[in-house]
This record gives C-alpha cells, sequence and structure tokens, in this order.
C-alpha cells in the first residue's frame, strides 16, 4: 500500500473533533496548515526583526517577495489595488510555502486538496464580487461588456463573459491543484521505479539508474512548479481584482 | 501487510463517519457533487473524499486567517516600514548629495565671477591707458602740426610780402634801366612818366 501514489494524499484524523454532527478533526491537512502558516509567518517575522537598513540575506529574502508582490499588483490593479496587497501577499505566501513544504518526503501537501485551492479561489473571486458591487454598484456589471461590440454581437459578447468570468474560480483551483496532484504522483511512481527495480538484483539495480535520474530531475521540476504554481496563483489574482477596481477598462 | 490492514480499519471507519454525516455534509457543501458520487467506491481518489472536506475548510479559515491577520497586521507594516526608512534615508543621502553639489557649484560660480570681473577690470585699466595714451599723442600731434601750420603760414606771409615788395622793385628797376638805356641810344630826355607808361605796357604784354 505504500507505494500506491495516492498514498500521500490521504487525510488521517490526528485529534478527532466532531461539531454539531460534522466531522471537524484535526488532520494531518490540518497539521501542514498549521505548518505552513507558521514556518512562512515565522520566516517573515524573524528575518526582519533587526529591521536593518542594511538587510542581511534573509531579510532581503523577505523584502524581495514584498516587493515582487507589491509590484505585481501596482502592474495589475493600478495604485487603486494596492488596498488588497495583504491579501495577494498573504496567498502567496501560504500557497508557495505549502508547495514547498510538500516537497519533503512524507510531508503532506496542502495545496494537493481541491477542496483548499478551491476555498482559496472562491476567496479571491468572492472578494472581487463584493468590492466590484461594493465600490461600483451595478456599474460592476459593465465587466461583462466590452467597449466596442457592435449591438447584434452583444449578447453572444455578454454570454461569453459571463461564462469565463464563472469559470475563474474553478481554473484557478484546479490548475494549482492538478499541478501538484500530478507533480507528486509522477514522482512517486517514478521513485517507486526505482525502489522496485533494485529489488531484483544487481541487473535491477542497474535498471534503476534510468528512474532515479528522472526522478532527480523531476524533483527540480517540481521545485519550480512549486514556486510557478504560487506565482501564477498570484498573478491572476492581481489580474481578477484589476477587475473589481477597474470594471469596463479591458 | 500491516500497512494495508491498517488502510482497512481506517477506510471502515471514515465510511461509518461518512454516513453519520451525509446529511449535513451534503447541505453545507452542494458544490461537491461530483466527489460525493466518487466516495460511494471503496478505492476513493483522496482529495475527492468529501469526509474530510469540512475539516479542511475549517482549519483552512482558522490557519488561512490568522496567517492574513498576521501578515496585515504585523509583517507588511514592518517590511513596508524598513523598506521606506531606507528609501527615506536614500532619498535624504540624495537631498544632501545634491544640496552639497549645489554649494560647490555656487563656489565655482563665484570663483568664475570674480575671475570673469578681475579681467574686465584689467581690460578696462589697460583700455584707459591705452585711451589716453592715444588721446595725448593725437593732442600732441595736433599741437605740433597747429604750430608747424602757424609757422608754415608766417614763413608763407613773408615770402609773398618779399614777393610782392621785389616785384614792385622790378617795376622800378626797369623803370631805371630804361631810362638809362634810352639815354644811352637817343641821348635824349625821355620823361620820366612816358618812361613808366612804355614799362607798364610791355609788363602788361
Amino acid at each position: 500500500m505504500s507505494n500506491d501514489p495516492t498514498h500521500q494524499f490521504l487525510v488521517n484524523k490526528i485529534v478527532p473533533i466532531e461539531i454539531g454532527g460534522i466531522d471537524f478533526s484535526f488532520t494531518n491537512a490540518s497539521l501542514f496548515m498549521v505548518a505552513t502558516v507558521s514556518a512562512a509567518a515565522g520566516f517573515l517575522y524573524l528575518t526582519t526583526s533587526q529591521r536593518g537598513v542594511i538587510p542581511t540575506r534573509m531579510q532581503s529574502v523577505s523584502e524581495l517577495s514584498y516587493e515582487f508582490i507589491a509590484s505585481m499588483l501596482r502592474e495589475g490593479a493600478g495604485s487603486h489595488g494596492m488596498k488588497f496587497f495583504p491579501m495577494v501577499f498573504s496567498l502567496f505566501m501560504f500557497i508557495l510555502t505549502a508547495n514547498l513544504l510538500g516537497m519533503f518526503p512524507y510531508f503532506f501537501t496542502v495545496t494537493s486538496q481541491i477542496i483548499v485551492t478551491f476555498a482559496l479561489a472562491v476567496f479571491v473571486v468572492g472578494t472581487v464580487i463584493l468590492y466590484g458591487f461594493y465600490k461600483h454598484g451595478l456599474g460592476f456589471l459593465k465587466l461583462f461588456v466590452p467597449h466596442g461590440v457592435p449591438g447584434a454581437l452583444l449578447p453572444l459578447v455578454v454570454t461569453i463573459e459571463v461564462i469565463s468570468f464563472l469559470s475563474r474560480p474553478i481554473s484557478l483551483s484546479v490548475r494549482l491543484f492538478a499541478n501538484m496532484l500530478a507533480g507528486h504522483i509522477t514522482l512517486k511512481v517514478f521513485a517507486g521505479f526505482v525502489a522496485s527495480l533494485s529489488a531484483f538484483g544487481a541487473l535491477g539495480i542497474g535498471g534503476a539508474i534510468l528512474p532515479l535520474i528522472m526522478t532527480v530531475a523531476l524533483t527540480g521540476l517540481e521545485f519550480l512548479v512549486a514556486f510557478l504554481q504560487a506565482y501564477v496563483f498570484a498573478v491572476l489574482t492581481c489580474m481578477y481584482l484589476n477587475d473589481a477596481v477597474h470594471p469596463g477598462s479591458h | 501487510m500491516f500497512v494495508t490492514a491498517a488502510y482497512a480499519q481506517q477506510s471502515t471507519t471514515t465510511e461509518g463517519a461518512e454516513a453519520h454525516d451525509a446529511p449535513a455534509a451534503g447541505e453545507v457543501h452542494t458544490e461537491t457533487g461530483v466527489a460525493h458520487e466518487a466516495e460511494h467506491g471503496s478505492g476513493v481518489f483522496p482529495p475527492f473524499d468529501s469526509s474530510h472536506f469540512a475539516s479542511q475548510l475549517l482549519w483552512l479559515a482558522i490557519t488561512f486567517g490568522l496567517f492574513y491577520l498576521l501578515m496585515s497586521k504585523v509583517i507588511i507594516p514592518r517590511i513596508g516600514g524598513i523598506l521606506a526608512k531606507r528609501h527615506d534615508r536614500i532619498a535624504q543621502d540624495l537631498d544632501e548629495a545634491s544640496r552639497l553639489k549645489g554649494e560647490a557649484d555656487a563656489a565655482i560660480a563665484s570663483y568664475e565671477q570674480e575671475l570673469a570681473n578681475a579681467r574686465t577690470k584689467g581690460h578696462s585699466i589697460a583700455d584707459t591707458a591705452r585711451e589716453e595714451a592715444k588721446s595725448k599723442a593725437t593732442a600732441d600731434r595736433a599741437a605740433v602740426e597747429a604750430d608747424l601750420t602757424k609757422k608754415i603760414t608766417a614763413a608763407e606771409t613773408r615770402i609773398a610780402d618779399i614777393k610782392s615788395k621785389a616785384l614792385a622793385d622790378v617795376g622800378a628797376i626797369a623803370e631805371e634801366t630804361a631810362t638809362a638805356v634810352v639815354k644811352q641810344l637817343i641821348g635824349g630826355n625821355v620823361t620820366k612818366t612816358e618812361i613808366a607808361a612804355a614799362v607798364k605796357a610791355s609788363a602788361g604784354n
């Protein structure tokens, strides 16, 4: 069973909690959420505790991530979008840390659970909808009516715009979830080949070299994907927030 | 084998819990319909197992909410403060540098000004000296020329005087000569007035 590539995604109860007949147990997923938050917040807190004008290496990592997200948001949603900076920064740091923690063997990957990524995506799109209506009232609906479209085509275009808007939480969540899931399964399968081939003696060990190289290469790729998916999630969040801040500008 | 047994046992407990939770979970999470269908199979794909969705959502809300609060209240103001402080410091240093540069420029400008002033002053001194010398020379020359002209005029008057006197003498000499010649030639006496008229007539020719 330990060779089952999906075994790593199993959620196990650590402290069973049940409230009103609903299972709210503290699971290994919960544990790694806590670990993610602790690691990310702890890193950012400890590295910036010196408040140095000349930063140490670790402090400049924290500053770099801050400026990276700040410039991303400013480019994506303009200076009015900067009020969402804590949200985008938290999302990016949370997803990045969760993805990177998932790279440790035997660690649980929080972002490989569709419900987690879906909840984060709903949080983003929900913020866009709530802020859009709060700020622009019904003017937010201009988002679905692009400029310069001939009247005859308008119903079709608006339908397409509405569908594309509604598919955002799905595409946003599935992209992250599927990338993490597929990457970890592939890694597990290739690593499993190494273990099972080397059980066949000398010839097997010789044959296991190829999947071993593959595993090493894939590990590197997975680190890239871990960063890239956090980046993509943050960039798309910035783009969607731009719709809430400036509807009808595209 | 041990792992398999443990897994089997665990899956039965999970299924038991699912059966118990099914109505409530169904009410709360309608969007997980796909997973609901899948979970009836024994080998449900773990990420789609909706029995733990409620727990995941709750703990995500708790941990992410806490993380968000920490970020917005502590970390972001802190890093923002560090960056702003550095930015201010750099701006301040740049201001100081530009102020010093301004001072240096002003010093250079005043030096250049002094130099230009001195140069113009030197020029003006030289010019005045030259002008003075020139005007003095002109005046001297004018005086000398005037003196010379006076002398020339005086000389010319004297020459004219002598000339007119000489010319007047020429008439008298001619008369005397003519009288003497006439006396010698014809021995007769000719009146003075006749001689004078003749001389005047020949002189007029």
